[in-house]
Formats: structure tokens, sequence, C-alpha cells
């Protein structure tokens, strides 16, 4: 019975998810909107149990395989509130593309769920299936358009190279259970600090987590997924897989690396910092010669990937919580991004090329202002949110001693921020194509309107976000 | 009368919500009548900054209407301004030329007219910012903040070039600046703390102000411009608009000079001392060799942007000759008069290099030429206009009565105790100056009418008048009676050279 309230959230969500299917099922051809409406009922009703669930320590259950923390709790409210707009964005690209897809909440429940265990996982095994959940989900998601020649071969790739870095994970979880005889995260941190001269074999069984870990974030060498999924799925797929998942992403670093293999941290924060300098590099520089703008997001956020795994190579506590701030500032401003496109998406365009935007200033001054916010805010210019993100890293990066890094990775943000200005030049200093407005519903507007607001008002005030990113890893046990 | 009004504050926000509300109000029919709004909420602006300087005590060279409140309290970053008397005139001259600006776009600008008043506005609050930040980090802020709007407005209402300009300015500017905040973050894991006064009393090594100090370099010589990192400046002046190249010559190259007065020389005052004659070199090159690039320019803009280099290249010069001047001397008061006479330098070049601009922007109007080429006979069609000019080219040759010549002299009177050839190398600019500045107003002020279009030109019009006598007044006042600037600023510099004469490695080794 205890087990239960540790995942009453969950729960919830389990049960909504079936049950968005069930009212997609028998009420969605006639009544679109109820399926939408329900599983949104199912988000709020979630991240009000998700709010209340707080806990003051640490509390384990289901034998050990499942635990809830202050980090897991504020994660998993992010997530949630994320996918909860997300759902929004979907809704009027759907309305505008003129299909009707049910069949997407119930899939981006399913995600959510999966998310929320790998958030909440104490053990290597409950690591491995909410992953699994996330990325099934995923992968049905990005094939969801038959029709679509390229969302097929998307769906393919993704999965073929997910199912590959999936194995990889499997064997390097299976290498440490050889070692140490468990599949408990706190055991298995205790064990790795006593083993001794299987101190390499573990190393071994390290790097294919870590191969894992990096597909997931889709970093340098493990990206080529990355660029060919976020253009081949429907704009809001691709939005989805940019925001929530990169937090659970981040989630399950921390959970294998320092909840499990904290006493590898000599080894693994090297390995961090080759990858980090790959992705902000290659990230950057691949950006540049894009013509369509979700593959133009796609390297940058292979960049922005790279910049938030700095935060972990400090291997310490200001350091996971300077990711964390990263990565959910990161979310937020990705969102708004692909929320523009579904904003200028109309009835037979996906609008995704960079001369859709052309001109934008002219057409819809506000919403140019919002793009202008959030591309600052990517190119880490203050006063906006991104700049406080990459400001903490660096600042966790220079404090643990590598300022050589921080130096690198400002001199590749100064190769970012040129595409993202090439961006505001086509806005702003081009004449339009089309002439006519971009037309799209109340609430979209509005939610585009917030979300590029919100960057604004966390860039000029970052102290709460920050505090709470602070706090959560605080109160989480520092390996030492 | 003490007004309990935090003063400075208005100074800087009442032009970026002013410049929100123009553009936001402006937009749809009324978007040529904000410009009152723009030019009441400059004047008012002025006129607060005026109450600062009123209320300023200058017997003092702690800071002055300081506000302090916590903003990101998780890492103590503070919102914390105040200012002294190297400050002051820099925000004067800002929230002056900011008038200038707005109503020098006036008529000329007929596109988005509520944009480019409203981003004027906001750039003028954020230039204020960086003048008074006392907190690092503030000042970042506000720095980088400042490169945002003048990256559209080069890019929106500039020339044909306009895109390639605007983005090279920014980058340009933006390489600088990153390297910069790593070394403010470097020194955050020593001070712990954002505090500029925290940040000028950490002791450091020998190395570790080196390397601090170039990261500084890179981010200050990029905006002075110092040469050979000055390219972008020719570029960026020439595409700009009128208004945008008379703030850019005007106030945020001298955002580069009070860096290196905040930043470079009171954080590393060891690295300084070392690497001075780097640095004077560096000065030195751009004072000769780009006055000799001006002498051959074509185009009007450009040659101002080469002799604003070169003129920047006196402040530089007399910042960090200051460690010369000392071993020579053996008095910090001789050094003092160097750093005073960068200063002068500062503020005189704002006039100057603005009115030139605007001069140019004048003759552009009516023509939409910049070169010189197309320009002869000009005195004919317009005397007035004449007049002016010829006040201002005198003063950017450095005529003694105008504003130009008190900066110079000082700088070399005082360079010339360090050393003879540095003072000798200094002085050439009296003539290659005068040389390509009168050059250029003779080819196109004197001479024969060349053309029809200069035959059909119209003299200036009231409102350009009114901006080119208010900057003919004070060249002219602070070229005869410079006391006023002088008596502002003697006790801050002081204060600063009692900072740099005070080395920081001895401490260092003993922590």
């Amino acid at each position: 019975m205890n087990d239960i309230a540790l995942v009453i959230p969950e729960a919830t969500l389990l049960a909504f998810a079936c049950g968005t299917l069930l009212v997609d099922a028998f009420l969605g051809r006639r009544n679109p909107a109820a399926t939408f409406w329900f599983a949104v009922l199912g988000g709020l009703v979630v991240l009000a149990e998700l709010a209340h669930s707080v806990p003051d320590t640490i509390r384990i259950g289901f034998a050990g395989t499942y635990r809830l923390d202050v980090v897991g709790a504020v994660l998993k409210t992010f997530i949630v509130a994320l996918v909860l707009v997300s759902l929004f964005y979907a809704r009027e690209y759907f309305r505008k593309r003129g299909v009707s897809q049910g069949e997407h909440y119930p899939l981006v429940l399913f995600a959510t769920l999966g998310m929320m265990m790998l958030v909440s996982s104490n053990s290597l095994l409950m690591v491995y299936l909410g992953l699994e959940l996330l990325s099934l989900s995923l992968y049905a998601l990005v094939a969801l358009q038959r029709d679509s020649l390229q969302s097929s071969e998307a769906a393919m790739k993704y999965f073929v190279l997910g199912a590959l870095a999936s194995g990889m994970l499997l064997y390097g979880m299976s290498m440490l259970y050889g070692v140490t005889g468990t599949l408990d995260l706190p055991d298995l941190l205790i064990k790795v600090s006593v083993a001794g001269d299987k101190r390499l074999l573990l190393v071994f069984g390290l790097v294919f987590v870590l191969v894992g870990i990096s597909f997931k974030l889709g970093v340098v060498p493990f990206h080529m997924w990355v660029p060919d999924v976020y253009q081949g799925a429907a704009t809001p797929v691709t939005q989805f897989i940019g925001t929530a998942p990169k937090l659970a992403a981040f989630a399950m670093a921390l959970r294998l690396l320092v909840d499990g293999l904290g006493g590898l941290a000599e080894e693994w924060h090297q390995m961090l910092i080759l990858l980090a300098i790959l992705s902000m590099g290659l990230g950057n520089l691949l950006a540049i010669a894009q013509t369509n703008f979700k593959r133009m997001l796609a390297y940058s956020t292979i960049a922005h990937m790279g910049y938030m795994l700095l935060g972990l190579v400090s291997t310490r506590a200001s350091g996971y919580a300077a990711s964390m701030f990263y990565v959910t500032v990161y979310a937020l401003m990705s969102m708004g991004a692909f929320g523009a496109i579904i904003l200028l998406a109309s009835r037979n365009s996906e609008a995704d090329q960079l001369s859709d935007l052309s001109g934008l200033a002219k057409r819809s001054p506000w919403f140019a202002l919002i793009m202008l916010i959030l591309l600052f805010s990517m190119a880490g210019v203050p006063p906006f949110a991104g700049f406080w993100a990459k400001w903490f890293v660096l600042k966790e990066v220079v404090g643990a001693g590598y300022t050589w890094l921080a130096a690198l990775a400002v001199l590749f943000s100064l190769v970012g921020a040129y595409y993202y200005l090439r961006v505001i030049k086509i806005m702003y200093f081009d004449a339009p194509v089309v002439s006519e407005r971009p037309e799209a519903g109340q609430d979209l507007k509005l939610v585009l309107s917030v979300n590029g607001l919100a960057v604004l008002a966390l860039g000029l005030m970052p102290d709460m976000l920050l505090r709470v990113c602070l706090d959560a890893t605080l109160s989480y046990p520092p390996w030492q | 009368m003490q007004l309990d009004l935090p003063l400075l504050s208005l100074v800087i926000w009442l032009p970026i919500i002013g410049g929100l509300w123009v553009i936001f109000a402006g937009s749809g029919a009324r978007e040529r009548g904000v410009r009152y709004d723009a030019l009441i909420i400059s004047l008012v602006t002025f006129a607060l900054s005026l109450l600062l300087y009123r209320d300023f005590d200058l017997t003092t060279a702690s800071m002055q209407f300081v506000e302090l409140h916590p903003w990101i309290a998780s890492f103590k970053i503070n919102y914390h301004i105040g200012i002294d008397g190297i400050a002051l005139p820099l925000i004067l001259l800002t929230t002056f030329t900011s008038i200038l600006v707005i109503a020098g776009g006036w008529e000329v600008i007929e596109e988005r007219v509520n944009q480019y008043m409203g981003a004027f506005l906001i750039l003028e609050g954020f230039m204020v910012g960086v003048f008074s930040a006392l907190d690092a980090l503030l000042f970042y802020v506000f720095w980088e903040a400042m490169l945002i709007p003048m990256f559209l407005i080069i890019g929106i209402w500039g020339g044909p070039r306009r895109v390639y300009a605007t983005i090279k300015f920014f980058l340009y500017t933006f390489l600088g600046s990153v390297l910069m905040l790593v070394a403010l973050l470097y020194l955050y894991a020593h001070a712990h703390s954002f505090n500029l006064a925290d940040l000028q009393a950490t002791a450091l090594t020998a190395a570790e102000q080196r390397w601090i100090f170039i990261a500084f370099f890179l981010a200050f010589a990029v905006k002075v411009p110092m040469w050979p990192v000055h390219t972008w400046l020719p570029d960026a002046h020439v595409e700009a608009p009128t208004g945008g190249s008379v703030v850019l010559a005007a106030i945020m190259l001298k955002m580069g000079g009070y860096g290196f007065i905040r930043f470079s020389l009171p954080i590393t005052p060891d690295a300084s001392a070392s690497l001075d004659s780097f640095m004077i070199a560096l000065s030195l090159v751009a004072v000769v060799y780009i006055g000799f690039v001006a002498l051959v320019q074509q185009d009007m803009k450009k040659l101002i942007a080469y002799s604003s280099i070169s003129h920047m290249g006196f402040v530089t010069l007399g910042l960090f000759a200051m460690f010369d001047i000392y071993a020579a001397t053996g008095d910090w008061k001789n050094a003092a008069m160097g750093i005073e006479g960068a200063m002068v330098q500062m503020i005189s070049h704002g006039f100057i290099s603005g009115a030139m601009f605007l001069c140019v922007g004048v003759l552009y109007d009516r023509l939409h030429s910049r070169q010189i080429n197309d320009y002869g006979g000009v005195a004919n069609t317009m005397p007035v206009f004449a007049g002016f000019m010829l006040l201002f080219a005198m003063a950017n040759a450095g005529l003694p009565a105008t504003s130009g010549f008190v900066g110079e002299f000082i700088v070399i009177l005082s360079v010339f105790k360090a050393n003879f050839w540095y003072a000798f190398a200094a002085a050439s600019t009296l003539i290659l100056g005068a040389a390509y500045t009168l050059w250029m107003y003779k080819r196109v002020v004197f001479g024969e009418i060349r053309n029809s279009k200069v035959a059909a030109l119209t003299d200036i019009n009231g409102r350009e008048a009114a901006i080119l006598t208010a900057l003919a007044i004070l060249v002219l006042v602070f070229g005869i009676w410079p006391a006023p600037l002088l008596d502002m600023m003697h006790a801050s510099v002081q204060h600063l050279v009692e900072q740099v004469a005070q080395s920081k490695i001895s401490v260092a080794a003993y922590e």
C-alpha cells in the first residue's frame, strides 16, 4: 500500500493514457476535441498531484526499484508542464494542416509515463523500462504520418539506431551487473567504490552505458538520428521530442552516472568533456549550412546538449543544478522555436524552410519579436534566459578548474551566434516573400506569446528557477 | 532640494520603458506621431541626468547615487549601480547625444519610425546602464544587451551592405565580450563576488593577471577599436544610418575606454604595467597608420570612421602611458594627467565625431551619396552648413579653442614626460588629422559647383541648424574652458591612479 502512494501521479497518468485511447476510439471520430481535452485534463490532474508530492526525504519503494526525491519531483513537474504546453501546440498544428490524429495524444501520455519512470528509477532495470516505454512511444509518434516518405524514413532510422543504442545500454548494464551483482543504483554506488582490480571492467561497462545516454541526449558522435528525425517528423512531434525527453535524458544521465556510477566520476567526466567539445563544435558548425529550419534547430540541439553536459563535467552538486537549469531553459526555448514553425504552417505548407520566415517582422511584428527573443536567448545573449543557462554551466566549469574548456565553449557559442543572427536577418532585414499575416487560433497565439515572454522574464529574474534547481540538487545526497 | 528618487535608475529605465512604449504605441496609424513622444522622453532623460550633475559631489572619489538591491540572491549578484567622476561625463554625453539622434532621424526615417525611435531609446538606457553598473555581471548584461538594438538599427535602416556590416559588428564585439565573461567567472571563482569593488581588491598572481588582462583587452580593444581589431568599424559606420553612426562613434567607442579604466587598470594593475609598451605601440600605430589610411578614403563616412580610430588611439595612449610617465618622473600626479587627457579626448571626440557624422548625414539625405567625388562647391548652395562643417572639421583637426585640441594636447603633453618619441609620433596627428579632414572639406565644400545635383541643394533647415548649433556651442565651450569637465573627474582619476599604483602580486603571494 505504501508503494502505491509513491506512484500516484504515475498511476493517474497511466489511467488517463488508457482513457485517452478509449475516448479517441469511441468519441474521436465525431468529436476530435474530446481526445485533446481529456489528455489535457489528465496532464492537469497529474501536475496537481506532482505539486503535492514533493517529498522532504528520499523515499524508496517497489523493492528498491523506485525512488521519490526532490530532484525527481521537480523534473517530473517540469516534464508534465512542458508536455501539457506541447499538447496545445499540437492541436493547433493538426487543425491547421487539416489532419486529425487522435493517436497523437495517448502516445504522448505514454511517452510521458516513460519519462516519469526514468526520472524516478532507482535500479538499472527501471531505467531501461522507462527508457523503452519512452522510446517506443516516440518511434510511433514519428511514424504517425504514414503517407509521408520522409516521416517513414525518419522513423525507420530512429528505430534502428535507437534499438542499437538500447542494446549497447543493456550490454553495459549487464557488465555492471556481472561485476557487482546488483541492479540497485545505491547498491551499485557502494560496490563500485570498492571494486578494486575489477574497476577496468566497470569502466568498460560505463562506456556502453554512456553510449546509451549519449544517444538519448543526441550528442556527437551519437547524434546521427537527430537531424533526420527532427526534419522528418511532423512539427509537433519534433517539438515534443526536442523538449520534455531532453529533461528525461538528463535525469537518466544523473541517475546512472551520479547515483549509480559516482565512483567512476574520474573516468566519466573525461569522457563527457570529449562528448561536450565534439557536440558544441560539430553541432554549431553544421547548423550554419542548413536551409531547413527544423534541421538547423536539430544541429542547434546537438550543440546545446554539449553545453548542458558541461555542468555534469564539474562533478559537483551545483554543477548538476547548472545542467538542470540549462536543460529546462533549453526546453522552453526550443518549445517556442518549434511553436513559431507551427504558427507559420498552413494547410499546404509545413513552413519549415528558413525562407518561410522571411520578412516576418513586417508580416507580424509581434511574433517576430517573440522569435527574436527566443533566438537571442538560444545564442546566449543577455538579458534572456539562455544567457543565464550558459553562464551557469560556464561558471561551474571554471569553478572546477577547466577555464580552457569554458573559453572553448564560448568560442563555439560565437559560431552559434552566427546562425541565429542569420535567422533574425531573414526575419527582420529580408523582404517578405508572401505578404499575408500568419493565421492561427487565439490559443496558439497566447501560448506562443507566453512562451516567449517567459524566456524574457526568466532572463530578467532568473533567481527563482536557479533556486529551485540548486535546492533540488543540494538536497540530493552528493557522492563523495 | 534633494528629491528622494532613485535618480540613476530613472535615467536607465525611463528610456527603456519609454522605448517600449514608443514601439507599441506607434504601431499602425500613430507610427510617425510617436516621434514627439520619443523626443520628450529623451529630453526628460537628459534633464534627469542634469539633476545628477547638479547633485554630484565633486570632492569625493567614492561612488554616488548608489542603489543596491539583491537581484540573483543565489549567487550574490546585485542590482548595484552608482557613478563617479569618470562615469558621469559619459552618462551626460549619452543622454545628450540621444536627443540629437532622435531629432536627427526626424524626417529622414520613413519606414518603421516607431521601431527606429524605440530602438534608440532602449539603446540609450542600456548604455547608461553600462556606465553606471557596479556589479560586473550587471555590467555584462547591459554591455551585451546593447548589441541587440544596434544590430537591428544597422540591419534594418542601414545602407546596401548593411547585413554584412551588422553581422560583422555583432560577431566581432561578441567575440571579445564572451572571453571577458570567462575572465569574470575566473575572478568570481577567486573572489566569490561580482561586486566591482571586490574584484578590484582581489589579489592575483602575475600570470593570472596577464590572462585576465588579455581577455579584457579583447573585449575592450574591439570596442575602442584598437588596431588591428578595428576592421568592423569602417563597415558598421558606413552602412549604419546617420543616427547609428553617431551613437557608435560618440558613445559606443567610449565604452572600450571606460572598460579599460573600470576593469583592466584596477583589476589587473601589474599586468597593465608590464604590458603597457604593447598597448602604447598599438595606440601609436592607430594614431599614425590609421591616420594615413584615412587620407586616401573616397567615402566621407569611411574617412570619419578611420579618423575616429586614430583619435581613439589617443585615449588608449593616455591611459597606458601612465606607467612610463611614473617611471620617468616619479610622480603619479603626472600620470593622472594622461588619464584626464584620455577622458577629455573621449568626451570631445563624442561631440566632434557625432557632429561630423551628422554633417555627412545632412549631405547624404539630400544627395544620397557619400562619395567625396560626387560633391564640390557645396559652399555656394549651402553657406550656413559650410560654416558649421568648417568648425567641426577644424575641431576634428585639433585646432586650439576647440575641444578637439584640449584632449589631444593634454595627452601629448603628459606623454612627452614619458618619452619624446611617443609624443613625437602622437603629435603627427596634428598634421595628419588636419590633412585628411581639411582636404576632404576642401573637396566637398569649396571649389566650383561640380554638377547639377549640387547646384540644386538647399541649405539646412531649422531642425538641422538647431542640432548643429548645440554641438558647436559645446565644442567651443569645452575648447575654451574645459575646467568643469576636469573638475568633475579629478577626484576619481586620482583614486584610480592610487589603485593602479598598488601592486596586487605581493598580496597574492601571501594568500
